[in-house]
């Protein structure tokens, strides 16, 4: 097999593409796909500051290395989730990558922090375990950008996330969702900018970077998100993505140019009224109040999902892991 | 051959030679879900391994949907 550029020997196949590459001309490609992605969908001008949403795993650290490579200004941000071992190889990794290559990573520690960990949430509030993580994160990735005074946050979703994540809206009909699942979510008050700069690439060839690049990440799944059914959309994809080649990037893709815009008004009809959080200050709808106090008729108060989260969990007896796997609670 | 395989790790021995593709199908796994890692070098699907080659076949599969 050669590299359809070069001619060279190739080191991958990529039936999507109908190509080959061998190992330079796939990093090359790969740092293509990401600079069309952000100029496609304007993502990043110049001068913006990124902070990248860095979890240790393939995406996250295939993105940095190539916002770094392109020219971009971007630190980390990594939070320990306290989800046992994979959470310490996860923030052990991040932190090496950092050090290597002299980036500046900041860290958040949930147990640390704010005295909760996922699997903890997850038992105390009866979320699945993705749910309670995912609420965690994005609240704090805003937080640290608006505090650390950055642009915009990169995360490291790829193609076959989006196309995971698009034909589970689609099969629930989730017409609210559909309006906003975007590579860009542009900013709004108390709301940095989010992109997706991998949306281009699939998880294979992210993958295939980090190896060919040298790059040590986690390759152990998560040991809470294993057989969820984001992972269950993302099999029936690739089963018909073996007999169709491209056919993620068709859905995914003719979805953003042919009917995302139809979901939009269902989007902002959903928004609803914004007021800043009474305990941390995040914009969080207006209609939601939760009794305050010692039980009885005091004041009622208005908090963000973050806050109501850290209200039940923070400070409860941490639940090992074990207890916890998938969604089941103890 | 030793093949590693990965979540859960474990080592299996293969006779060689092989191809890439022949060895993916004895095992039942799909090309586009995994990388084949010889060295520190990925191997193509017509790639022949070695009765004497040390191959790490990795998932690329991996996410909850809402993280990093």
């Amino acid at each position: 097999m050669k590299c359809t550029v070069c001619r060279g020997p190739a080191v991958i196949d990529l039936r999507r593409h109908n190509a080959n590459f061998c190992a330079d001309h796939l990093i090359r490609f790969c740092r293509d796909q990401v600079a069309r992605a952000i100029a496609d969908h304007a993502m990043v001008v110049p001068g913006d500051r990124v902070l990248v949403a860095v979890s240790g795993g393939k995406d996250s650290l295939a993105l940095w290395d190539i916002l770094i490579e392109l020219g971009y200004q971007a630190d980390g941000l990594t939070l320990g989730l306290g989800i046992g071992d994979y959470s310490d190889a996860s923030t052990a990794t991040a932190v090496a990558f950092a050090r290597d290559r002299q980036l500046e990573l900041r860290q958040v520690d949930l147990r640390e922090d704010y005295d909760y960990d996922v699997p903890t949430a997850a038992a105390v509030t009866r979320r699945v375990p993705c749910s309670a993580c995912g609420l965690s994160k994005r609240h704090l990735f805003d937080q640290a950008a608006l505090e650390g005074g950055y642009d915009v946050v990169a995360t490291g979703h790829n193609l076959d996330d989006e196309a995971a994540v698009l034909l589970g809206n689609v099969l629930h009909w989730q017409t609210e969702y559909l309006g906003r699942q975007a590579p860009v979510l542009p900013a709004s008050p108390g709301f940095p900018r989010k992109v997706k700069p991998l949306v281009r690439l699939g998880e294979r060839e992210t993958a295939a970077y980090c190896v060919l690049r040298g790059i040590d990440y986690v390759v152990e799944e998560c040991p809470m998100a294993a057989g969820n059914r984001h992972l269950r959309y993302k099999e029936a994809l690739n089963a018909l993505e073996a007999v169709s080649p491209g056919t993620k990037h068709a859905f995914y893709f003719g979805f953003l140019a042919r009917a995302a815009e139809r979901f939009e008004p269902e989007t902002e009809e959903g928004k609803g009224a914004l007021g800043p959080c009474d305990r941390c200050g995040a914009p969080t709808p207006v209609n939601r109040t939760v009794e305050g106090g010692d039980g009885g008729a005091a004041s009622a108060t208005h908090l963000c999902a973050f806050c109501r989260l850290l209200e039940r969990v923070s400070g409860h007896e941490p639940i090992p892991v074990d207890l916890v796997r998938k969604g089941r609670v103890p | 051959m030793k093949v590693v395989l990965r979540n859960p790790r474990r080592e299996l021995e293969v006779p060689g030679p092989l191809s890439v593709v022949k060895l993916l199908g004895r095992l039942d796994l799909h090309r586009e879900s995994v990388l084949v890692i010889r060295g520190d070098t990925l191997v193509p699907g017509d790639a022949m391994l070695a009765d004497d080659d040390e191959i790490e076949i990795r998932p690329v599969i991996s996410g909850g949907g809402v993280g990093a």
